[in-house]
């Protein structure tokens, strides 16, 4: 395209960095300095109260064990639908799009979804009840069982968050030249082989996209939670949002809003650095 | 003879046991994704007694509307829904506004600083943006926005405006450039030509890239609940009175929430691969 009025492209990108530049910017630096001051000092003292509190260390031992769970599962899920699904002629379609819905649930929507099934008189005891398994209603979502409440948040957040990733790996492996994999088999690589040296090192963008993509929204789980144990189940958002509305002490919420930021900008690079992809075939 | 009929046999016994591995995977997955919501139906329209059955079967009895429509008369809910409509409508029409151009500069012209702004936008990926909402309480209470809906938004359109951008870059793409310079060339100007040929093609990206901003929005939960008191979006509405409300109720709820959503996503289906197969490139 003739490029005699060079302005064009400035004019239209700008009222877009005008925005991002006021409402992402600007309250990022904010949310920084609300952290590391006190009273308009630069000052340790919320960073300092946020490490006294009680559910501190709870929240990040609960938030990491959350995502090292559920992350790699749902990798696992939606590369096994993403290989399943290419084998498949008629109904593609439609498998597809079953497997896309929850993409439009929300976190508390999927939360209150999984509590119809794990509350006490729920259909999982029934169930169990059924096969003899127990015989009074068990209980899961209680203080007193911290293990399965993990679990069951675990099963909420893996059900709902994996249509993300699915769909990601399945545009990833579209992109995969059937010829390679048509010349592997003819070179007598099995399926393992064909999926570890071929297809995996071919979708590296798509696995790139999708585990920034769900790191940074395990790390920020917090409404599944909420719905499942209250507050049984400390995470990192959540004391956030504890601490600005019912403490109502914006600087210790800044400074769990900071660490989360650090850390997931931490995983970001880290996936940046594992799995390495071409600078043009960035998204 | 026997024993060549037998070894005839083995592949394809081996294929269509491979088959219907498959397809009892498949099975097991859609079971997966659907039956929660068809067991949250239930419990949302059982009602009182239907939460308290025990054992329960998984069979719909004892169902009726009304405990969702008693769900819908409790005070609030309906403004919340509302409340929720027009914060995802604001987030529509300003990530679309915003986006849609820079989508358009990105697809068609190299410029200086393309690249920062591209970075610009990858980088709202790596953080959990809705965390920004706890600063901005205090800006929006200076400047009047705390706990209208045009604040939430606001701050919505920060979590779907780089998405927008993205994918309307895609869909730019998509639309051949031939198509707009022989629009030039018989006299339409740029902006005619945008308006009469690029639009057109476009439209339907436009219009998925809308929807995906609208749940987007429906959706949200943190920031909506930090940054409203009495103007509650719904999720921000259910998530303070979740401690409070009977089971039933909640269960309401969450149907509530998964509905509107479920048949928007559905109704664009076709262009979500299209569209992440296009971002992810």
């Amino acid at each position: 395209m003739t490029n005699n009025r060079p302005w064009i492209p400035y004019l239209l990108i700008l009222p877009s960095v005008a925005f991002l530049a006021l409402l992402f910017i600007v309250p990022l630096l904010q949310t920084i300095w609300l952290a590391f001051s006190d009273n308009g000092v630069p000052s340790p003292a919320n960073a300092q109260r946020m490490i006294a509190d009680i559910n501190f260390t709870r929240s990040i031992k609960n938030t990491f064990l959350l995502t090292i769970a559920v992350v790699p599962v749902q990798l696992a899920i939606a590369l096994a639908m993403g290989t399943m699904v290419a084998k498949v002629g008629r109904g593609r379609e439609t498998i597809l799009w079953v497997w896309t819905i929850p993409l439009g649930i929300s976190d508390l929507a999927a939360g209150l979804v999984w509590l119809s099934i794990l509350q006490n008189s729920g259909y999982f005891n029934s169930m169990l009840l059924g096969l003899g398994i127990i015989e009074r209603q068990a209980s899961w979502l209680s203080y007193q069982t911290p293990v399965a409440l993990f679990f069951v948040i675990a099963v909420a957040e893996i059900w709902r968050g994996t249509a993300i990733v699915m769909v990601i790996i399945v545009a990833g492996l579209n992109q995969v030249p059937k010829e390679f994999r048509e010349a592997a088999e003819i070179f007598g690589a099995g399926p393992w082989t064909r999926f570890w040296r071929i297809t995996l090192p071919l979708i590296r963008p798509a696995l790139q996209s999708a585990l920034i993509l769900r790191t940074v929204l395990a790390f920020e789980v917090f409404a599944v939670v909420y719905a499942l144990g209250g507050r049984n189940f400390p995470v990192l958002v959540g004391e956030a949002y504890t601490w600005q509305n019912q403490n109502q002490n914006y600087g210790v919420a800044a400074a769990y809003a900071v660490l989360i930021m650090i850390i997931s900008l931490a995983a970001t690079l880290i996936y940046l650095k594992a799995i390495k992809v071409d600078a043009e075939r960035l998204p | 003879m026997t024993a060549q009929a037998t070894s005839t046999a083995t592949p394809a016994g081996f294929v269509s046991s491979r088959r219907w591995l498959l397809w009892s995977g498949i099975a097991a997955l859609c079971a997966w994704v659907l039956a929660p919501i068809y067991l949250v139906a239930l419990g949302a329209l059982g009602g009182r007694q239907g939460v308290y059955q025990w054992p329960k079967t998984g069979l719909p009895t004892g169902i009726s509307l009304d405990p969702f429509i008693l769900f819908l008369k409790t005070e609030g809910v309906l403004q919340s829904f509302l409340n929720s409509l027009g914060a995802a409508g604001i987030t529509v029409a300003l990530s679309i506004l915003l986006g849609a151009p820079a989508g358009y500069a990105l697809a068609r012209y190299n410029f200086h600083g393309k690249d920062s702004y591209r970075l610009l936008v990858l980088l709202t990926r790596a953080f959990p943006l809705a965390i920004l909402a706890l600063p901005l309480t205090v800006s929006f209470i200076k400047l009047g926005l705390y706990d209208t809906i045009v604040g939430v938004g606001l701050i919505h359109t920060v979590l779907a405006l780089p998405f927008a951008a993205l994918v309307t870059q895609g869909i730019f793409l998509g639309v051949p450039r031939e198509l707009e310079e022989a629009a030039w060339v018989f006299g339409c100007t740029r902006v005619q030509a945008f308006f009469k040929i690029v639009a057109p093609l476009a439209l339907p990206g436009i219009v998925a890239t809308a929807v995906f901003a609208f749940v987007i929005s429906w959706n949200e939960v943190f920031a909506a609940s930090v940054l409203t008191v009495r103007n509650r979006t719904l999720t921000a509405y259910l998530l303070t009175v979740l401690s409070e409300s009977p089971m039933h109720y909640r269960f309401a709820g969450g149907l509530m929430l998964i509905l509107p959503s479920v048949v928007f996503i559905f109704a664009v289906r076709r262009y979500l691969f299209a569209i992440w197969g296009i971002s992810s490139k």
